[in-house]
This record gives structure tokens, sequence and C-alpha cells, in this order.
């Protein structure tokens, strides 16, 4: 019996060691070849087996940055099914196409991993995370949480247009981020209801204005909104301000930049806007989720709706083809302003990033890089794309042809746009922007919306200056 | 006498828990009393810049628009337990102690939420509540007729909205130990009152209650501590936003999402720790005084 547990104790030894082989191989890989410190390195692990597994690895990188074979990791917030089902899709596509290489995918869900990024990328992080380009992007970079990538990016920028190429900068020029992905934010309406009812695409506001009042008098919600996750009702915000007071203005009240302050009459303008439209809202508003605004939208009983493209998801969620292909959108009519011009919107770009503290970074670099440079192909977007179709690939070179109509008119008014907004959480800091914040403060005005702003505008500001340098 | 094993046997029955607890509780307590006075974010190490001194207090009671909100509902729930849940579940653990009919049905239907996690009841409960696709506003015809009650989004009566489900658990968790506590009291006692002419409630009152002291004294403190770390529901619900904020969910709120202030959000976390003090102490001196 001795004996047996004995065995037992020296097999899991063994089992122990074996762990470290992905170790040992890189470190074989890059050295080509054994020196006397290899040598000693793989006595002192005292395995045959790990010595044999290291005179069989082979693998070798295919450039001066990249490596196959191998292992790599990946943390990822794609936990939706569609999504999920799109990363597993392209992880299996690199693994047959980078010489094996084994990738460990954490799919961790959506908001727990956008609440728990902090301490992810300072603890023990995958090797490459999902994430966003924008502010949050360039935040982490500057914290030194993020690997420039330059020579990845310097790799495949010839397959993105400069927009793309600006995206993924941090404040210290360095590349940070290779882009995947992105949607616009639009109104998005139903064609057969819209025919059946006689109405047509309103391009300024009082046309926007009395298509809503035609919709009520028809029985309809004539504008979905659903807010009771408070951050949905930011992407109206953005776009009033943004055709408002300009795309400058908007950066720099998002960031506090220049001086810019939340007590600015052009913010209260933006309410005063805002408020003649709340009254079309969907009724309890304040207690839908998104989805419910997307349903009431795909159930007829909402005329239009200001979303991202990703409400098609919701429209693919009903299983029903053809409901999926009723589904439109227009551009946020014109208010009348010099800022019209710009076309600007929210059109969030998601990216992949390499982590600095992975433990397992400094022999999985190589393949961390290969597979940085495998998301950046128009092929590999595309893939992900099929499973995921609120996510418009960002690579030049990816198959357009196979997009349907909606998708393609996505990627014109996005390409129309002369300026593009992250979204207001990607543009500010998350503190600002969180329950805690923003979503709290817009709230509090659609409780009330037609009274005077100036008291919450002080409060918003109030809050900003409270917050610690970031 | 204490032999020379005994007591290392009893240094390691104290130390290994005192051990624990110190490193467990008052580690991170003295911890974030030390962050409260700082601005950290949670990235890299405290520096000198980072002590602020009271700068984090002072914005929490004067600029800090959630923190008396949070307080103020924090307060209504304890009086809501407090004077509706509790008194509520000892008046089913009366009843269902005079063993009428169907005692157990009753006592497993209201025990059942008790089992569940609060977050599954935040969860059955915003089915209820949802405005256009929830049971209460389609049961009662109001979707049709166009007058929804926004039972979440409403920051006037969300919170009494959720109460009601904190309480649907509450209750049955009261019912189910005061009905235990009831269960041990001696059946001489009420045999006695009888015999001396005491009506129901007299004998209630008079005899039960008092003997059932130490019961009563465990069931404040739950109550108490329950007010105190309400989250679960009014989080799964609207991440505490909108007439729903606690104080328990703006320090989760500030210091361990993607915010990540963890300076602030501690210094709300010592206040809370502060109150929390107040129905410890006075639990522990009671215990202690009873058992001098």
């Amino acid at each position: 019996m001795g004996d047996s547990s004995e065995a037992k104790r020296v097999a899991n030894r063994l089992q122990a060691r074996s762990l470290t082989l992905p170790y040992l191989e890189q470190e074989l890989a890059l050295d080509l070849g054994l020196s006397r410190r290899d040598v000693l390195k793989i006595a002192g692990y005292g395995s045959l087996a790990a010595f044999l597994a290291a005179c069989g690895s082979t693998s070798t990188g295919s450039s001066g940055i990249t490596a196959t074979g191998g292992s790599m990791s990946l943390g990822s917030y794609a936990s939706d099914p569609g999504s999920k089902a799109g990363v597993q899709a392209i992880v299996d596509a690199f693994k047959a196409a980078n010489g094996g290489t084994k990738v460990n995918i954490n799919t961790v869900d959506h908001g727990t991993f956008q609440n728990q990024i902090t301490s992810y990328l300072q603890g023990t992080p995958q090797d490459v995370f999902t994430w966003f380009s924008g502010h949050r992007m360039r935040f982490f970079a500057d914290k030194g949480l993020a690997t420039p990538i330059d020579d990845v990016w310097n790799a495949v920028k010839g397959n993105y247009t400069a927009g793309f190429a600006a995206s993924v900068k941090g404040n210290d020029g360095h590349a940070y981020a290779v882009p995947t992905d992105y949607y616009p934010w639009a109104v998005f309406y139903r064609k057969d209801l819209w025919a059946a009812k006689g109405y047509q695409v309103p391009t300024n506001w009082d046309a926007f204005k009395a298509l809503c009042e035609k919709m009520k008098k028809d029985g309809l919600t004539p504008i979905a909104f659903a807010d009771k996750d408070g951050w949905p009702a930011q992407g109206t915000f953005d776009i009033l301000n943004l055709r408002m007071n300009g795309y400058d203005f908007h950066v720099n009240l998002l960031t506090g930049a220049n001086g810019q302050k939340w007590t600015d009459p052009k913010v209260t303008a933006v309410f005063k806007k805002w408020s003649e439209i709340t009254q079309y809202y969907s009724p309890g508003f304040k207690g839908l989720t998104w989805e419910q605004g997307a349903d009431q939208l795909l159930r007829k009983q909402a005329g239009m709706y200001l979303l991202g493209l990703f409400v098609g998801d919701e429209f693919k969620a009903s299983g029903s083809q053809a409901d999926l292909d009723q589904l439109d959108f227009f551009a946020f009519p014109d208010l009348g302003t010099s800022f019209d011009a710009e076309k600007a919107l929210d059109a969030p770009i998601d990216v992949y990033m390499v982590t600095k503290k992975s433990p397992t970074l400094s022999n999985d670099l190589g393949q961390a890089k290969a597979f940085m440079e495998f998301v950046a192909k128009g092929s590999t977007q595309v893939t992900f794309w099929k499973n995921a179709p609120g996510s418009i690939p960002t690579a030049t070179d990816a198959d357009t042809s196979q997009y349907p109509a909606l998708t393609k008119k996505a990627v014109e008014i996005v390409s129309k746009a002369q300026k593009i907004t992250q979204y207001f959480d990607r543009d500010s800091r998350p503190d600002f922007s969180g329950p805690n914040g923003m979503q709290g403060f817009l709230l509090s005005f659609l409780s009330n919306p037609s009274g005077d702003q100036t008291g919450l505008q002080k409060q918003m500001q109030t809050f900003w200056e409270s917050l610690p340098p970031e | 006498m204490l032999t020379r094993h005994d007591k290392i046997l009893l240094g390691l029955m104290v130390g290994i828990p005192l051990a624990l607890d110190v490193i467990l509780i008052w580690g991170p307590t003295v911890a974030s009393i030390f962050f409260s006075f700082t601005n950290w974010d949670g990235i890299g190490g405290i520096e000198a810049k980072n002590i602020v001194g009271l700068k984090n207090y002072q914005f929490m009671f004067t600029g800090y628009t959630l923190f008396w909100p949070a307080f103020t509902h924090n307060v209504i729930w304890l009086l809501w337990l407090t004077f509706i849940a509790t008194p509520l579940g000892m008046l089913f653990a009366v009843l269902l102690d005079r063993e009428i009919r169907g005692a157990r049905i009753y006592q497993s239907v209201f025990y059942l939420p008790v089992v569940l996690s609060l977050v599954v009841v935040g969860f059955i409960w915003e089915l209820q509540y949802f405005p256009t696709d929830g049971f209460i506003n389609n049961a009662l015809g109001l979707v049709k007729s166009g007058h929804i009650i926004d039972w979440l989004g409403d920051s006037r009566i969300n919170l009494y909205a959720i109460l009601g489900a904190a309480s649907w658990r509450h209750i049955g968790y009261i019912m189910i130990l005061y009905l235990a506590g009831l269960k041990s009291v001696d059946p001489s006692l009420r045999e006695a009152a009888r015999v001396d002419g005491a009506t129901e409630v007299q004998t209630f009152f008079n005899v039960v209650f008092p003997v059932m002291a130490p019961i009563n004294v465990v069931i404040v403190v739950i109550t108490a501590i329950e007010s105190l770390r309400a989250f679960d529901i009014a989080f799964i619900i609207n991440q505490g936003k909108n007439g729903l904020e606690l104080l328990s969910i703006l320090i989760t709120n500030n210091s361990i999402s993607e915010a990540s202030l963890v300076g602030f959000g501690s210094a709300i976390a010592v206040v809370l720790l502060l109150i929390s003090l107040v129905p410890i102490v006075t639990f522990l001196t009671r215990v202690m005084r009873a058992s001098q």
C-alpha cells in the first residue's frame, strides 16, 4: 500500500513537471538549440519527458514577431451566445492556421468583465483580452497595463482606414489594439410598418416631431425608449450634443478638456431640445431593458428606436428571418446647425489588446502577436460577423459581398460620417459615466424633462470636480 | 492545573481563530479606514500624493448627491422591516403555533422564499414588476388601459416595490425563527395562565413574549443587520440608481466597479461600519451582561 501511494505521488510530481513543458518549449525555440544553461535547466527539472519534449519542439516563429504552435490565452467578454460562438470560431480557425496553437479562452460575463477590468489587468490576466477603443483603451495604456504592439500594427495597418488607425493609438503615440468590429447608432424602424402607414424618413427635427405626432395618433409608441440600465439614454445625449454643439465640444465636455464644464448653457440647450421628444417615449421606460424596447419595435408597438446595430440581435433571436429583413434605419435627423454637416455619430469600435501582467506572456508573446495579426484579417472578422451580425468587420479586405442590405447601409452611414465617437461610456471616464454619475443624472433629467436643468448640471459639474485626477 | 499540553492546545484553539479574524476581518477593516483618506484608484501603489485627508468625507456629506438618499433608503428599509415585515413574521409564527389545520403547508409556503438567494428573489420580482411585460400590471389590466405603473422605474415607488420583495423573504425567515422559539416555551406556563383566566392575547404579551426574550433580541439584531446589508435585490433591479440607492451599493459602485474609486468607496464603507457598530455593540453588551 505504501508503494502504491508512493507511486501516485511520483506520478503527480511528474505530471506537475509536464505542466512546465510549454515554458521550456518556448524558451528553446527562441534560443535555437540547447545552450549549457538550458541543459542544466532541463537537468534541474530532472525529467526525461521534459527533455524529450524540449528536443521535439519544432515551433519556430514565422516572422520576427510571431510564433506558431505553443499556446496562448484569451480573456473574452463575448458572453452572449452569438459572439461567444464567434470567438470560438475564430480561435478554431487560428489554431488550424498557426500550427496548432492551443488557445485557452476565459469567457466572463460582459458586464462583470467590464466591472472587474481594473483588478483583472493587474492580477493574472490572460495574454490577450477583448476591449473597447476610445478613452477606455488609452486609460489602461497610460497606466502601463497594456503592451504596445507597434510591430503588429505596422504589419497589419495596410488593412485599415485612417479612422481605425487613429482609434488604436494611445496617448503616447504607440499602437495598443487591433480593431475587429464596430456598429453604428441610428434610428431603427420596420419597413413593413412604415409602408403600411405611409411614413416617410424625416430628415430634419420638425419632420421628426411631426412624424412622432402622427404615430401617436395611429396608436403607436412613436419612439421606443428603455433606460432601466441607465446607459441607453446616453446614446440620445451623444447624438443631440454632437448635432447641436459639434464633435469638438462633445469630446471636450466628456473629458473635461480645455476647461469645458457641464454648466455650459450649450448643455442646457441639449436638454431643452431633448425634452421636446420625451413625451413620445415608451410608457414606463425607466423600468424597461433595451431588449424589451427592441421587442416593442419588433412587435410593431413602437415606430422608431434609437439604438446600436445590435438591435438586430433581438430580431434575430426572435427566430424569424422575415422580421430581420424588415429592419431598417436612418441617420438621426439634422437639427439645422452648422454641425449637421459633420454627420457625426456613435460607432463604437471593439478591439483586441495584449495585457502586460499575464504570467504566461513572456512565453506566449509570439503566439499572442500571431493572434493579433490573425484577427486583423478580413476573413477572420467575417467569420465572427456571421455569428454576431451586429458587429461589422473593420478590415479593408473583408469580403463585403455577403453583407445583407442592412449591414451595407451601416457601413455606408459610418463612412459618410466625418466625425465618429465611441459612445458616452467609452469616451468619458467610467466613474463619471457609470450608475453613480451620468446614468443617474440622465434618469433624473428624464423624471422631469421639462423642468429647469441648471441645478442638475451643477450637480454634474460638482461630481466631475470631486473625481480624483485620472 | 493546566498541563503544558493543555496550554498549547488552548493556545491553538484561541490563536487560530484569532489569527483568521485579524487577517480576514480586522485587516481589511483597518485597510479600508486607511484607504478612505486617499484617492487611490486601485492601480499601482499608494503614494504621498494620493493622501487627501478628509476630502472624501467632506464631499460625501456635502457634495455627493447620492449619500443622503442612500442613507434615507437604508433607514426606510430598517423601519419597514422593523414595523411591518418582522411583526408579520412573528404573527404568522404565533398563528402557526396554534396547530391550525394545514399548518405544515402554510409553513412550507412561507418558508420557501427563504431558501432562495436574494439574487433569485430579485429576478423573480423583476418579472412581476416589469412595466409592460410584468405580471402585476397585466393582471390589473393596466397595460391594456394604458395606465402603466412603473414599479421599477418610478423613483417614488420603486423602493417600496423592492421592499415588498425583500419582505416576501424576510417574513418567512422571521417566522421560522420565532416558531422554533415558541415551540420551546414550556407548555405548563400557558396552562397556568389559562387556569388563572388570562385571554390568549394576555397570555402572549404577559407570559410568552417575556419568556422569549433571548429570541426577541436575536430577531431585532437580524432585522437591523438585514437592513444594513440590503443590497442584492436593488442591485439586480438597476444597480441601485434612480431611487434604489443604498449605502452598500454606493460602496460597490464606487470601489469595485469599473469606476474604481477605491478611496471614496472606502469612506462610505467606514460610515456604514460606524452605523453597523450601533446594533452590534448593543447586542454584545446585552449578551455579556446576561452572561455575567
